[in-house]
């Protein structure tokens, strides 16, 4: 897959043809990470050698339908299979468009291409960037209309099938003027076996006084690797909030940037992960305050389990015109193992009077005292442990204020930790 | 039918001996009383009897209705029927106060069986009624943020919930006014049966004057030095733990 072009299909307009060829020669001339680079401090570069991943045709299409269970009754609900679209269902209000990407860039080709890819990513995987921006066939875009606001939940699923298959999955969300909207991006494997790859970005624009929640649950399989690159902008007064869930994957790399546009803007960035095993996930944050009088809040929380491996670093970065900023980032891990490790490399850089930021970083065991409390209730060892992890990431799931929406998340979470406990953990 | 205590000697990790040999008996459908100074052992001697891995047993035994539970886990004890209220609760962030009692409960259930959320919750209101308990603790996270007075309730309203064959509550007046003093008492008496053995552990004779023990023992230095019937409670809030100091003691 990394040796030839990826050939835009000739219905798709020429703007966007000439995005992806430019992407692949810029794909091609980014040199690939290597140790020693800051934005892959401590990272596995090894996890980097793609060259055995390709595209691979739909295959079990209806079973993975079928399989594609999250919310009771989501607004829309899209299932993709290997990047390709196999199911559609919505109950989308008029003034929303919710398309799959391909279908957009015919149907609303100028309203993609102003919002399409436009952040430079800065995190490390501009190479990585590059090749989905060159690569993707599909995705999914979601335009809400000014004062239109969506009650429900956008459900998206993506499945990978098929033995060392590459998806490229994308999200492009825009909200209009005091509009709202919330999509959920679901990652899952057909099977647990097939090592697969996705390379996923997805890009929020919050407009002004708009209400713009994403969470992405990724819970593929553990011989699966995962590129996840996330970048939001919020505009005056808009508010937008990213949650990640990780609990699959044997690698995964989240670059997440949020760019506070207008004052009164404020994003939240949340994650929840929990690896186990041997399973590593690094995660790269910046919290840009371009504007001044916004706020941003950073939540992440890790229960490593068995040998698993976090790297958080984060930065906050206040531009010199950005006064008045209120920014906030923790990152807390719980070490749920003497085997496991936690890397936290908190940052911050002001460059404008009368802000206030704070940032912090702790790691802590489970104390005996609270062991012995839950266990003389009658609790078994096993039990009391992944109730003291559950409870430990539970603050960060109810931020996301929505009944339906967390449940779902605890789904996946309280499946992990049976995952877990049916291995021993 | 008792929780029976004979001989009992337990030291720290380090080797420091704080159980010197106790012996008591606490039959069904009685009410215990162990009184005794600060660094008497009283609260070791509940720590041991459900199970804290930090001290070591060194010989004696404990039996539950003929049966050592010496031998068994903490959470084994547990579900056999000894409940310990802790003087000190530890917070647990992120649990709910209904989840971690029905989790309590789950455990005692066979694989594969799941509680009646409705009979549960009717049975969890009824009993937080009793102990005047607002509806909100049950959302809340378990004791996180609750007064030294809701602790002790919460220690109270798990005890009934999970309905134990022996219950042993470590100074559960510490740190109670007179009016929460009142309510613990009340979820104590409730509990009262003659199935049901219990044991309370205090500093301080008030809390007999709410719960009327039938026997109260003293306690020092790793041994039951005196034991009686209620009366020596108000001995002992008379004099002070002096008579200790005295020799020749029964």
């Amino acid at each position: 897959m990394l040796t030839t072009a990826p050939e835009t299909p000739a219905y798709l307009p020429a703007w966007f043809a000439a995005r992806q060829q430019s992407a692949w020669q810029r794909f091609l001339a980014i040199p690939a990470p290597k140790r020693g680079d800051e934005t892959w401090r401590f990272s596995s570069i090894k996890q980097l050698d793609f060259s055995s991943f390709r595209k691979t045709p739909v295959s079990g299409a209806n079973d993975l339908i079928a399989r594609s269970t999250g919310l009771e009754a989501p607004a829309a609900k899209l299932v993709f299979v290997n990047d390709e679209l196999v199911h559609v269902e919505s109950r989308l209000p008029e003034g929303v468009i919710c398309l799959p990407l391909a279908e957009a860039l015919v149907s609303h080709s100028d309203l993609v291409q102003t919002h399409f890819m436009k952040q430079e990513t800065r995190l490390g995987s501009a190479k990585f960037a590059a090749l989905h921006e060159a690569s993707l066939t599909n995705g999914l875009f979601v335009h809400v209309s000014d004062k239109v606001e969506v009650e429900g939940t956008i459900e998206v699923h993506h499945w990978i099938a098929g033995e060392n298959t590459v998806i490229f999955p994308h999200t492009l969300v825009v909200t209009g003027k005091s509009s709202k909207v919330r999509v959920v991006d679901i990652f899952r494997s057909a099977d647990d076996v097939a090592p697969g790859l996705a390379i996923a970005v997805n890009d929020l624009s919050a407009g002004q006084n708009s209400q713009l929640d994403y969470v992405a649950i990724q819970a593929f399989n553990e011989v699966t690797r995962v590129i996840q690159i996330n970048e939001t902008s919020a505009f005056r007064d808009a508010s937008a909030t990213g949650f990640i869930l990780n609990t699959g994957a044997s690698w995964a790399r989240n670059e997440t940037l949020s760019r506070l546009e207008g004052p009164g803007s404020r994003s939240d960035m949340l994650s929840v992960s929990i690896p186990a095993h041997e399973q590593e996930y690094d995660q790269r944050t910046f919290q840009h305050h371009v504007s001044e009088g916004a706020y941003s809040d950073l939540l992440y929380k890790n229960s490593l389990y068995d040998h698993a491996r976090t790297i958080f670093s984060g930065l906050i970065f206040v531009d010199k015109d950005a006064h008045h900023t209120d920014a906030y980032q923790t990152c807390r891990n719980l070490l749920m193992s003497d085997t496991c490790e936690a890397n936290s490399m908190p940052g911050l850089e002001i460059n404008a009077d009368q802000v206030k930021c704070s940032h912090g970083s702790t790691s802590s065991q489970i104390s005996d005292e609270e062991i012995f409390y839950l266990r003389a209730r009658g609790i078994d060892p096993v039990n009391a442990r992944q109730l003291i992890a559950r409870g430990f990431s539970v603050d960060v799931v109810e931020r996301l204020k929505n009944n339906e929406v967390e449940e779902l998340v605890l789904k996946f979470i309280d499946d992990k930790f049976a995952h877990i406990s049916s291995r021993g953990a | 039918m008792s929780l029976h205590i004979q001989d009992l000697h337990a030291t720290l990790e380090n080797g420091t001996e704080i159980l010197k040999g106790v012996n008591l008996d606490i039959p069904k459908g009685e009410v215990h009383a162990i009184m005794g100074p600060n660094g008497s052992g009283k609260s070791t001697l509940s720590k041991v009897i459900a199970g804290h891995e930090s001290y070591i047993v060194t010989a004696g035994s404990v039996t539950q209705d003929g049966e050592e539970i010496l031998g068994k886990g903490i959470d084994e004890r547990s579900r056999g029927g000894i409940f310990l209220a802790f003087q000190y609760p530890s917070e647990v962030p992120g649990v709910s106060n209904a989840n971690f009692i029905r989790a309590a409960l789950q455990a005692r259930l066979p694989k594969g069986e799941e509680i009646d959320a409705v009979a549960y919750y009717k049975n969890l209101y009824s009993k937080m009624d009793l102990l005047e308990m607002d509806r909100k603790f049950t959302a809340r996270a378990v004791n996180e943020g609750f007064s030294g007075g809701e602790k002790k309730r919460n220690e109270i309203l798990q005890m009934m919930m999970l309905e134990p064959e022996y219950c042993i509550l470590d100074e559960t007046d510490s740190g109670l006014d007179i009016d929460a003093l009142k309510i613990v008492a009340k979820g104590v008496n409730a509990m009262r049966s003659p199935d049901r053995g219990m044991l309370l552990i205090t500093h301080y004779q008030r809390l007999l004057d709410y719960i009327k023990p039938d026997y109260v023992h003293v306690m020092a230095e790793g041994r039951i030095v005196r034991s009686g019937g209620p009366e020596l409670a108000h001995e002992l809030e008379k004099d002070g733990y002096e008579f200790l100091k005295e020799p020749a003691l029964a």
